[in-house]
């Protein structure tokens, strides 16, 4: 989600230049299964279908998670992986492919009913189900657990959606506000045990794609332990935690008060006896330990390095065994346009007729990193339309002339000089830097290139704004997942003029009033077709104004070593699930 | 040391000429010390060797752009066609070496690794060479006032000395190329990263040039043609420049051949680290930063750049050593 965005940020500079599968596309609409190992035999249907219980699913990880505490995550993979041992009021079907983006109900028994006006959502929960420690979950256990949640200064980790769009009415969370009973918590009620009442400060139309955050995972009052509540989260899901060494290793087995009839809606399998999962281990060992059979996930699910990609793909007794997933991310280079003359939009069109999207698309691995994106919206977004505006699939290699032409109109005939910048550690952003100065130079426009580090990408350099203007970066190399595989997900934090603030931006300039009052309607609007239409719509705006150039729909290789079972990739999370999956001993 | 080889050499000059009329005349002319030094030098085949590489290296460095227009294709060209689209692999074996690309291709973009190495060897060796510049000129100024002056100028300088070798250089230099502003004095881009790394790696390295100006300036100052200038009314910046410095030169010379392979492979590591000189400029390090991505399936990316560095580093410290041994043979 964003999450992976950064969270790959933080671990290893290549693994995202590796994110890229191959160039199957697999159409077909899901459903099928089947146990013979072919390429993309886990995309669109069930790879190894299976029933058989026991053994242990290894996993490791290239980095540390952000957090294992529900309310404190926000990693792409972590929100997959938590449902091992939590379960929050709705969450995401494990269905392959498409299907993955249905919401069911999880701790709830149903998803949330929204009054007409969309600011006011209830949700009962299932009966019956319990901790680890065999007391029963109360409703307002989820009423604490999004409390928590709230408290930035404390769980620092996930998104802010909850406190942007409750009715807190000055409520910080129990950590500050330490009255046991909540009281003053008004924006979440609990009539009885089982019934809990969301009430909004605005219309969310989409609300229950917040009751799917792990943050509505219950966690009991008297169990919390803030900070450290990482270190045992007290399970509501099929697995609990036996072992825990921070930032090493943790081990999770069965949770024997978890009823597999209480969970009849998400799929979850609950095939192996424990699961085991190595930590901060480097990528390149991932690779050759999953290669060798060492080991069965990855769990990053950013795919495996460039490198790895390059020998898997050239040997097609490996390549049987590896799957592209397409990825609800789009790497795009974003204008700044308070550097001159990108205030000028045919100046902005004349980088976007003028790039080379076939060398945009080889920065990132070629047809299997990805596809050229015409749009900002990627396609496995419901509501998806292509939108392209500037030609880019029939002249993959820019149109000089129309480059040239929008430069006129400009005032700028002969070119002028900008900057690029790019994440320093990130091969793939070097490639997509130096191509767009190559391409850039054909028609007059010459640019130097700054690489800057990437924890800081966005705090110091390209995302702060005084630094950007300063710098003159009219240019910036960087790319931006879903959030959820919904408009919203996907462009509120990039489109919208009133999240951008003085640093730290994901959103480095599109200040659009038209922007931001189809985003509000889109909040406000219930019916899913029409708010699809909307995100469109916005997307249409976007390219208008030029304010994007988006580069490449992005894909990855994952690699499924023989002995797993049951594993399909989901949509929902773009890599495999992490609830059905089991072994062969 | 050498100094007094040259004054007795002058002394002992007067009685055979005068004898030995009739003989050839060539031959019994006092050799000066370069003389000396390159007969020696004229013996040892393995500094001659590296001696031509480095002229050679010289050369290929001035007259890169000419080189690679007769012979290659130019360094930031990118050449799809020389790699498979869906692997980012050169497409000739192994490392997409042809009759075009002598070197082979750089993966994903195909640019000419031949082209990039030649080019490489300008970034390499103009940083080198100024950053030893540098250190140099500051090492033998602050080495020679704390060996001329002595006393309390001795004594701050030295320890002067003892806080720069003790700085961390490599850290300092990832800082410093981070921290650096857009612009600094009218430098931009490519030449104020050059800047930035003669300065770091030249302002930081004269310690070690300087205690051994230090070291010979201590002991030249006590000989008796410094007695002789001094008594015949000579003052200390005319003794410093006239008596001092030219029998300097020697040790300086010797010191600044092996100096610059050290700076060379120091470039090389910042452009590894990623601080060097900014993309796409080709230097040898940064090739090889790129070249360990890709090690595993296209080892090939790795050599021109390394054996570049190799061959180089190599050349100048056989050079280096041989020009050491020719002009201070007890030094061996």
């Amino acid at each position: 989600m964003r999450v992976t965005a950064i969270a790959a940020g933080v671990a290893l500079a290549i693994s995202l230049s590796a994110c890229g599968g191959s160039s199957g596309d697999g159409d077909s609409d899901g459903g099928g299964e089947n146990s013979t190992p072919e390429f993309n035999a886990g995309v669109n249907k069930v790879y190894n279908p299976s029933d058989t219980k026991g053994g242990t699913l290894k996993m490791a990880n290239d980095a540390d998670f952000d957090s294992l505490d529900p309310g404190d995550t926000y990693y792409g993979y972590s929100w997959n992986f938590i449902r091992n041992y939590t379960r929050s009021l709705v969450t995401f079907k494990s269905a392959p492919g498409e299907k993955s983006n249905e919401l069911v109900p999880d701790l709830a028994e149903s998803l949330g009913e929204a009054s007409p006006d969309a600011k006011t959502w209830t949700y009962k929960l299932r009966e019956g189900i319990k901790y680890e420690d065999g007391t029963p979950v109360k409703s307002e256990d989820v009423k604490y657990a999004v409390a928590r949640s709230l408290d930035k200064d404390i769980l620092v980790n996930g998104p802010t959606y909850f406190n942007d769009f409750l009715d807190l009415k000055g409520y910080a969370g129990p950590y500050k506000d330490k009255d046991p009973t909540m009281k003053n918590f008004k924006a979440i009620e609990t009539p009885d045990d089982r019934t809990i009442i969301f009430h909004l400060i605005k219309p969310f139309s989409g609300f229950d794609y917040l009751a799917m955050l792990p943050a509505t995972a219950p966690v009991p009052a008297a169990k919390d332990t803030g900070t450290k509540y990482k270190e045992h989260v007290l399970s509501t899901g099929p697995y609990m935690f036996a072992s825990n060494e921070l930032e090493k290793r943790f081990t999770l087995t069965r949770n024997k008060y978890y009823d597999p009839k209480t969970d009849p809606d998400t799929g979850r399998k609950a095939l192996p006896d424990e699961i085991t999962v190595d930590l901060n281990v480097n990528q390149e060992d991932i690779d050759q330990r999953l290669q060798a059979g060492d080991l069965d996930v990855a769990i990053s699910g950013l795919g495996v390095l460039a490198e790895t990609r390059a020998t898997i793909l050239q040997d097609p007794d490996q390549k049987k065994f590896s799957d592209t997933a397409d990825q609800a991310r789009l790497w795009f280079t974003s204008f700044d346009n308070s550097v001159k003359p990108f205030d000028n939009i045919h100046c902005r069109k004349a980088v976007m007729y003028a790039t080379d999207h076939e060398g945009y698309l080889r920065a990132y691995g070629g047809s299997s990193g990805g596809k050229i994106a015409t749009n900002l919206m990627p396609p496995l977004i419901p509501g998806y339309k292509k939108i392209d505006l500037y030609e880019f699939e029939s002249k993959p290699n820019g149109d000089i002339d129309k480059a040239k032409d929008e430069l006129k109109q400009c005032g700028q005939p002969d070119g002028f000089t900008t900057n690029i910048s790019y994440r320093a550690e990130r091969a793939a952003e070097k490639a997509t830097a130096e191509t767009l100065q190559q391409s850039l130079d054909k028609v007059g426009i010459k640019t130097e290139l700054k690489a800057y580090p990437q924890d800081d990408y966005g705090k110091i350099y390209a995302g702060n704004v005084a630094f950007s203007t300063k710098n003159q970066l009219g240019l910036r190399v960087y790319g931006w997942g879903a959030d959820w595989n919904d408009g919203f997900g996907f462009l509120s934090q990039i489109v919208d003029s009133r999240v951008i603030r003085p640093a730290g931006n994901t959103n480095f300039n599109v200040k659009d009033p038209e922007i931001d009052a189809l985003l509000d309607k889109a909040l406000s609007t219930l019916d899913t077709k029409e708010r699809e239409g909307l995100w469109a719509d916005i997307d249409q705006k976007v390219m208008e104004g030029a304010y994007y150039l988006p580069g490449v729909d992005a894909k990855q290789l994952l690699y499924r070593p023989e002995r797993l079972t049951n594993v399909f990739i989901t949509n929902a999370y773009n890599m495999y699930d992490y609830t059905t999956l089991g072994v062969q001993k | 040391m050498t100094a007094p080889l040259e004054t007795t050499g002058k002394t002992a000059e007067a009685p055979p000429e005068v004898t030995l009329q009739g003989a050839s005349k060539k031959a019994i002319e006092g050799r000066s010390l370069g003389q000396i030094a390159w007969m020696r030098l004229k013996r040892d085949k393995v500094a001659l060797v590296g001696g031509a590489v480095v002229v050679f290296l010289i050369l290929v460095a001035v007259f890169a752009p000419l080189i690679v227009k007769l012979l290659a294709h130019p360094p930031n060209e990118f050449h799809y066609d020389q790699v498979n689209e869906a692997t980012s692999l050169p497409i000739h074996k192994p490392g997409g070496i042809s009759g075009d690309f002598w070197f082979g291709v750089e993966p994903v973009n195909g640019r000419d690794l031949f082209s990039r190495t030649v080019y490489g060897a300008q970034v390499s060796l103009l940083i080198a060479f100024l950053a030893t510049l540098l250190s140099v000129v500051i090492g033998t100024v602050m080495g020679v006032i704390a060996g001329y002056f002595g006393g309390w100028v001795d004594a701050v300088i030295s320890r002067l000395m003892d806080i720069f070798l003790a700085f961390p250089l490599l850290l300092f230099a990832l800082a410093l190329v981070g921290a650096m502003p857009d612009e600094v004095a009218g430098l931009r881009g490519y030449w104020l990263r050059v800047a930035i790394i003669v300065f770091v790696i030249g302002f930081f390295n004269w310690p070690y040039i300087g205690r051994i100006v230090r070291g010979q300036t201590l002991s030249l100052r006590e000989r008796e043609f410094v007695d002789a200038a001094r008594s015949l009314g000579g003052r200390s910046p005319y003794i410093l420049a006239k008596e001092l410095l030219p029998n300097l030169a020697a040790p300086i010379l010797v010191y600044s051949t092996l100096l610059i392979p050290t700076n060379i492979l120091f470039e090389a590591a910042l452009s590894f680290l990623g601080v060097g000189v900014p993309a796409p400029t080709a230097t040898w390090g940064g090739m090889l930063s790129d070249a360990t991505h890709w090690y595993k399936v296209d080892p090939w990316f790795m050599f021109p750049p390394g054996l570049a560095i190799f061959i180089t580093v190599l050349a100048f410290n056989l050079f280096g050593d041989g020009l050491r041994d020719a002009i201070d043979p007890r030094g061996r």
